[in-house]
């Protein structure tokens, strides 16, 4: 509180600055959305309720809960891991390692799928393997989940790494001392001083792995109603001019969105010393 | 010291390095039981390293820790049994006071863990022991640094540790406050009955609370001995002078004979022939009339500082900066005026 009353009073010129910043706010992100709401529901409720109940809009909606109820979980337990390895040792390779979990926010998400292609696909380097036993991985399901795991694995680690290394590993020494297992450490010190900053990290990594494009049209083949994801079912939706359709599909992105934000703030509300102090996103 | 002479803790030619720096070059000590010891030292000296050893958070490259006749080295940190006490407290910052000092009670196999009520009893005494009787549904973010140190304290004798391991435990708290708790430190180490080591850069701390100090420097250890026995005979002069100011001037010693300057007097038993250094105490002094005995000295400024009168005085060619005690100033001296000074304790290493 007493930061915010210690701020220098604004110049004459500052409120026209807030008013651009609201004005392209506005216009770039606001009225999107409400496009995309106002669009879906053009022809009333009924189409905007039937273009979600199509079987193929089913099947997308399917899809991407069950890509992003493995890739999420996966890249939970990965990113503790590794948040846990970074912060709380000092090993060779450590800063190589940090290199390595930033690098799916520096490539492009298409380069994240087309890594799977060129090691699964039929004329990759496992492909022939794959193929003789019949395994499938590009063009299903393994491979939307993989794609999927290596675009968002940066989400919860990024997020627990500052927290853990400001918290520091006296706790965890100390509960060593006291005569606790190294699991008993993690359940009862580790695992409570990070939770608020842990689910922060895992609703956006499930926010992107549900909304995620790039990559996952890369593995997808785009076959409807099999390997189709939601933000691949409005892409195909509207190249057919189904723009019912398409909006429809969107609105449930856009609304996933919204979610997000509105759980992302009150975290940051009511538990911001939880958090990580330096955020970056 | 509480009557006992068994050796509790046997710590035999340690020696640990961090890469080619080393941070302990053969150390060997020995505690008794229920001792009060402490490790003092500069930074970089090793002592925590020392203590980080006995917690079992570092292993050495060589050399044997025993306690109680037991193999130390041998033991993972979490069966050593031992209660340790952060500079920054490290209190499990999500429980309750109750559930931190509970904690070590908690997570013991089933089999030896007490039960719910006598936990509750448990940490009820350890609560009223520190003197936080009704703070146990505080947490640590609600406390006071000197609260919180006192509840890390239970939570290190909840386990009813072998040895408490202190490693700086009031460098983070301000003066007023570190000297009452060093009082009640002591005061609870002589309830308890547990051996203590006790890691400090506070020369005063060290020497005002423990039963024996053992100084280190760059990874060795200089001196053991009790605090008087410390304090009036440093080994080394960097024992001198870590231990508080000092004065230093060059002398000779021939037979048991001392000088100093224009001064001669007993040289100590088994003091080093020839050019020697002499350190000694700014405030052990005692000034004379410039036709008694003792070096010649003029004084240049005097100045009152709190309690005590710093007193800058030109001797044999060298500003020394001496001390008195008290509201006046020794008879004689004043700003200008010729005395003569004679330390009293004159320590005498060989010059380097």
């Amino acid at each position: 509180m007493s930061l915010v009353l210690e701020r220098p009073r604004m110049p004459g010129i500052a409120p026209l600055l807030v008013l651009a910043s609201v004005l392209v706010m506005a216009s770039l992100v606001i009225l999107p959305l409400v496009l995309v709401f106002h669009d879906a529901l053009a022809k009333g409720l009924p189409p905007f309720l039937a273009a979600l109940r199509e079987p193929d809009a089913i099947a997308a909606i399917k899809l991407t809960l069950l890509v992003a109820a493995i890739a999420v979980p996966l890249n939970a337990v990965f990113g503790v891991a590794a948040a846990w390895c970074i912060a709380k040792f000092d090993f060779r390779g450590r800063s190589f390692l940090l290199t390595l979990i930033d690098l799916p926010f520096s490539i492009s998400p298409v380069v994240s799928g087309l890594v799977w292609v060129l090691l699964f696909g039929a004329q990759g380097l496992f492909g022939g393997f794959l193929a003789e036993h019949d395994i499938k991985i590009i063009f299903a399901v393994p491979g939307l989940v993989l794609a999927t795991v290596l675009v968002t694995f940066p989400f919860v680690a990024r997020e627990l790494i500052p927290l853990m290394q400001e918290q520091g590993a006296d706790e965890e020494i100390a509960a060593l001392t006291l005569g606790a297992s190294g699991f008993t450490v993690f359940r009862r010190v580790t695992l409570p001083n990070i939770q608020w900053a842990l689910l922060y990290g895992v609703l956006l990594c499930n926010a992107r792995a549900m909304g995620e494009f790039g990559a996952v049209s890369v593995v997808s083949g785009h076959i409807r109603g099999l390997t189709n994801t939601l933000p691949l079912h409005v892409e195909v939706l509207y190249n057919d001019y189904d723009a019912v359709g398409a909006f429809a599909a969107a609105s449930l992105l856009a609304g996933l969105g919204i979610v997000t934000l509105v759980l992302k703030t009150a975290l940051e509300w009511r538990h911001a010393g939880d958090l990580a102090s330096g955020r970056k996103h | 010291m509480a009557g006992s002479t068994d050796l509790a803790l046997e710590i035999r030619g340690i020696s640990k390095a961090y890469g080619r720096f080393p941070a302990l070059k053969n150390v060997s000590l020995q505690a008794k039981e229920k001792e009060f010891l402490a490790l003092l030292g500069p930074s970089g000296s090793g002592k925590t390293t020392l203590l980080r050893v006995l917690a079992g958070l570092e292993h050495p490259d060589e050399g044997e820790v025993r306690f109680g006749g037991e193999d130390f080295l041998a033991l993972p940190v979490r069966r050593r049994k031992v209660g340790m006490v952060f500079q920054h407290y490290a209190l499990f910052r999500h429980m309750t006071v109750a559930q931190n000092i509970a904690f070590g009670l908690t997570v013991r196999k089933a089999s030896e863990r007490p039960s719910k009520s006598e936990i509750t009893d448990r940490v009820a005494d350890l609560l009223s022991l520190v003197q936080l009787d009704d703070l146990g549904k505080r947490y640590p973010s609600q406390l006071s640094g000197g609260q919180r140190q006192r509840v890390a304290l239970a939570r290190a004798l909840a386990i009813e540790p072998k040895m408490l391991l202190l490693d700086e435990p009031f460098g983070a708290l301000d003066a007023q406050v570190r000297r009452e708790l060093r009082r009640w430190l002591r005061e609870l180490h002589d309830r308890a009955g547990v051996t203590t080591v006790f890691v400090t850069h506070d020369q005063e701390e060290a020497l005002d609370l423990a039963d024996r100090v053992a100084i280190l420097s760059e990874g060795e250890l200089i001196q053991l001995g009790a605090p008087n026995a410390v304090y009036e005979a440093p080994a080394t002069p960097f024992v001198f002078d870590f231990l508080g100011a000092a004065c230093r001037m060059p002398g000779t010693v021939v037979g048991d004979r001392l000088t100093i300057g224009d001064w001669e007097t007993q040289a100590s038993k088994g003091a080093p022939q020839g050019v020697v250094e002499v350190f000694f105490r700014p405030d052990e002094v005692a000034f004379a009339p410039a036709d008694g005995a003792g070096l010649a000295a003029e004084i240049r400024a005097v100045a009152q500082r709190g309690p005590d009168v710093r007193i800058e005085a030109m001797v044999n060619g060298q500003l020394l900066e001496l001390q008195a005690h008290g509201p006046t100033l020794p008879i004689g001296v004043g700003e200008g005026l010729s005395v003569r000074i004679r330390p009293m304790r004159p320590q005498v290493y060989a010059a380097s």
